[in-house]
């Protein structure tokens, strides 16, 4: 039989030793975790940026990630849109009895490959478990380095601005709604770090006013967010929002808008015109960023509006998510 | 009122259809309509309401002819 | 008007008298605010919603008995994600599922008979809302019910039909010049089934599919039938709505329900516009009969006025202020496809369009 967790894990005793061993250990090894004290001593100098968040997706796993690598990549992206260099990120694990130690493994070993991939060392972490059914939570904190002269934040956007997009929009919330909902296609989450997206933009010599992720709420959530706190109008082209066939597919049949829908890969940033050329084709070289395109515009002071342009010349205003997003069929 | 698009029709069993809707494939219940391998169906709450009578593409350029059959 | 930039051009330069036509179905509405079509016609051509939102139209003691299941030992309430947010006269649904109820979010009716297969310790209790469009869903549903002995699913129906309410609104609303038909309910019904009302009432009929172009050829024609002085009943969606509708779905329909009186919220009591299970099938049905009445709006609530097109959402005053999207009083509000909460989110919360 598989083994699985139990109370015991949690009790400070044997089995919790073990785990930390079997599993945290041996997977997050670093200089610092390794001395195992009860708080990672870090050498931080400059302006630091601090970020946290709480994973609790199922499934697990789904195509194009799982929630361990969404943990690392959802934390360091927070940094990035900062124009911070993550460094350290520490995680909280909530263990529901039940769950698999295999599983938890697998989840482990894939935390430590996005934390190489983004250059961040996982510093310190902490373990409980409670009653359940084999659920999984995870809290990652993330602390990163803002280099000299960036001043990115989401209250930077200025009138005439370009609004880039990263990618296709809805990628990550329809991989995860085809796998709860039991339908069939490729649609893969585009859960990724951003941050080496980032450096390229700043590397092309690219000003950069505002970034933020596209997660939770959709492009049109964030969007309201930046313009809001900007105090700026902005103007979007529908024609020119990417999105792949089989999202909008998906999309259509359960009634579902993939300008409200979250990404864990893809980001906007706000630049200003004149290097708006730029920081797209720095954009396009990156891996995270080939399908990225100028969205649209801030057309200059206001209290936040965004208006879509239609492809057939219409427009509208477009508010943030409100609610859920369910899926409607009647 | 009535969320529906239309889908390709790639495999049939039975009572039921395997529908193509640019990508996403979904499993979808045909107890309303006789399709075939290839037709396009009108799909709502995962039951097929009707075997279109064009393709999405045509759609568009299918309208414009039924405006002019009707002089308007 | 050979494309779609003549027909633009036609409907933007429209200077004739004021038109009102009314949108029936709460999915054209949706689409008319995304394609942006009020930014780009004469302001002298007002389009209005209808009543065709399933959410918007159900009284509140249909949720109510939908929670009265599912409190009970072992019993699993299916809803469309539609359905969750509403407010029964206590919780909704959503809200519900924190007190531990069932509730599973469905995609397709067929599929609860596979789950009521596979858990027989459990009752399926599906909340079976909607309109003509779906209500073969259902029917196939319990046809494979039936066929394979399952006993253990019950359906709550709030199930409306279109035709009567339409006819409802054209003897009590004045001042609607046309009406933009339900498309997908049409697929069911057949466009044919206007032609009637287009006589008795004299007015314009004009059945549209969903993507922009569908929508703007059927507000041209409309346009062209006021100025004329006709009333038509036209079909300007040949490609997902036969003349005679689906004979196998309308049979079907009719094989599992009998119609009778139906309130909606906001028109009242209407003969013959709901759907309700036979008797031979009435050990499926989960009490759908006499769930009429209405947890009381705010006395400055406008929603049934809305519902019928009186008034427009931001001439109601809660619109913005107490009733928003996150604090919905009323069910327009409620609901994705509620004239209320398409306004909201289409004007920022101002009740301003572009």
């Amino acid at each position: 039989m598989t083994e699985k967790i139990t109370m015991a894990h949690g009790s400070g005793g044997r089995s919790g030793a073990d785990l930390m061993e079997k599993v945290f250990a041996k997977h997050f090894s670093n200089e610092v975790l390794d001395r195992m004290e009860d708080a990672a001593v870090l050498d931080i100098s400059g302006r630091a940026a601090v970020s946290t968040d709480s994973f609790v997706v199922t499934p697990h796993f789904f195509k194009g990630g799982d929630i361990g690598k969404l943990a690392v990549c959802g934390t360091a992206n927070d940094l990035a849109m900062m124009g911070a260099v993550p460094k350290y990120i520490t995680c909280g694990f909530i263990l529901e009895e039940g769950l698999a130690i295999e599983e938890l493994e697998r989840i482990a070993a894939s935390m430590a490959k996005a934390a190489e991939d983004a250059g961040v060392r996982i510093v310190a972490g902490d373990t409980k478990v409670v009653e359940g059914k084999g659920g999984l939570y995870i809290n990652t904190t993330g602390i990163g380095i803002i280099p000299e002269g960036r001043n990115a934040g989401a209250a930077g956007c200025k009138e005439g601005d370009a609004i880039i997009l990263s990618g296709t929009l809805g990628d990550h919330h329809a991989c995860i709604l085809s796998a709860r909902m039991g339908m069939e296609n490729d649609i893969k989450s585009d859960c990724a770090f951003l941050g080496h997206a980032v450096e390229k933009i700043y590397a092309a010599g690219a000003e950069v006013h505002a970034m933020r992720d596209v997660t939770r709420g959709g492009l049109g959530t964030i969007l309201n967010e930046l313009a809001e706190a900007s105090g700026v109008d902005m103007e979007l082209e529908e024609s020119s929002l990417p999105v792949r066939p089989e999202v909008r597919g998906l999309c259509g049949i359960l009634g579902l808008e993939p300008l409200y829908m979250g990404n864990e890969g893809k980001m906007i940033a706000v630049v200003p015109e004149k290097d708006a050329e730029k920081a797209l084709t720095a954009l396009k070289e990156t891996p995270e960023g080939r399908d990225a395109a100028i969205i649209g515009r801030v057309t200059g002071k206001g209290e936040g509006e965004v208006i879509m342009n239609t492809p057939l010349g219409g427009s509208r205003i477009v508010d943030m998510l409100y609610g859920e997003g369910l899926p409607r069929i009647c | 009122m009535c969320v529906a698009i239309p889908g390709k029709v790639i495999s049939l069993e039975g009572s039921r259809a395997t529908v193509d809707f640019e990508g996403s494939c979904v499993k979808v219940n045909t107890g309303l309509v006789e399709p075939k391998v290839g037709d396009y169906v009108l799909v709502h709450a995962g039951c097929a309401i009707e075997v279109m009578g064009r393709e999405k593409a045509e759609e568009i350029i299918g309208l414009f002819k039924e405006l002019e059959a009707l002089d308007i | 008007m050979r494309d779609i930039k003549e027909i633009i051009g036609y409907l933007r330069a429209y200077d004739g008298p004021e038109l009102k036509f009314m949108e029936v179905c709460g999915t054209h509405t949706a689409a008319i605010f995304k394609s942006g079509i009020r930014s780009l016609i004469s302001p002298k051509i007002h389009l209005i919603s209808g009543p065709g939102c399933p959410v918007c139209v159900t009284p509140t003691a249909y949720i109510d008995r939908l929670l009265e299941y599912g409190r009970r030992e072992n019993h699993v309430i299916c809803s469309f994600g539609d359905m969750l947010k509403v407010p029964g006269s206590g919780c909704s649904l959503s809200e519900a599922k924190g007190e531990g109820v069932n509730v599973r979010m469905i995609y397709s009716p067929p599929d609860v008979a596979d789950m009521a297969e596979k858990e027989r310790d459990k009752t399926f209790v599906m909340a079976a809302v909607g309109f003509e469009t779906t209500a073969p869903a259902y029917a196939l549903m319990l046809k494979e019910a039936k066929g394979r002995g399952i006993d253990n699913i019950r359906l709550v129906t709030a199930l409306k039909r279109v035709i009567p309410a339409l006819s409802w609104i054209c003897e009590n609303e004045e001042g609607i010049d046309g009406f933009i038909c339900p498309g997908h309910v049409s697929t069911i019904i057949g466009s044919d089934i206007y032609a009637p009302l287009a006589e008795r009432y004299k007015k314009p009929f004009v059945v549209a599919g969903f993507e922009a172009e569908h929508l703007l050829a059927a507000i041209y024609d409309l346009v062209r039938c006021a100025e004329k002085g006709e009333a038509r009943a036209d079909n300007l969606y040949t490609s997902g709505v036969r003349s005679e509708g689906n004979l196998k779905a309308l049979a079907l329909i009719d094989e599992y329900f009998e119609t009778g009186d139906a309130v909606w919220r906001g028109l009242g009591r209407i003969p013959e516009s709901g759907y309700y299970l036979r008797e031979e099938f009435a050990g499926f049905d989960g009490g759908s009969r006499g769930l009429d009445s209405d947890s009381e709006l705010p006395e400055a609530c406008r929603c049934a006025d809305v519902i019928v097109g009186r008034i427009s959402p931001d001439m109601c005053p809660m619109f913005g202020n107490a009733c928003r999207p996150e604090t919905p009083y009323g069910p327009c509000m409620v609901s994705a496809e509620g004239a209320c909460g398409i306004w909201f989110r289409n004007s920022k919360g101002t009740g301003k369009q572009i």
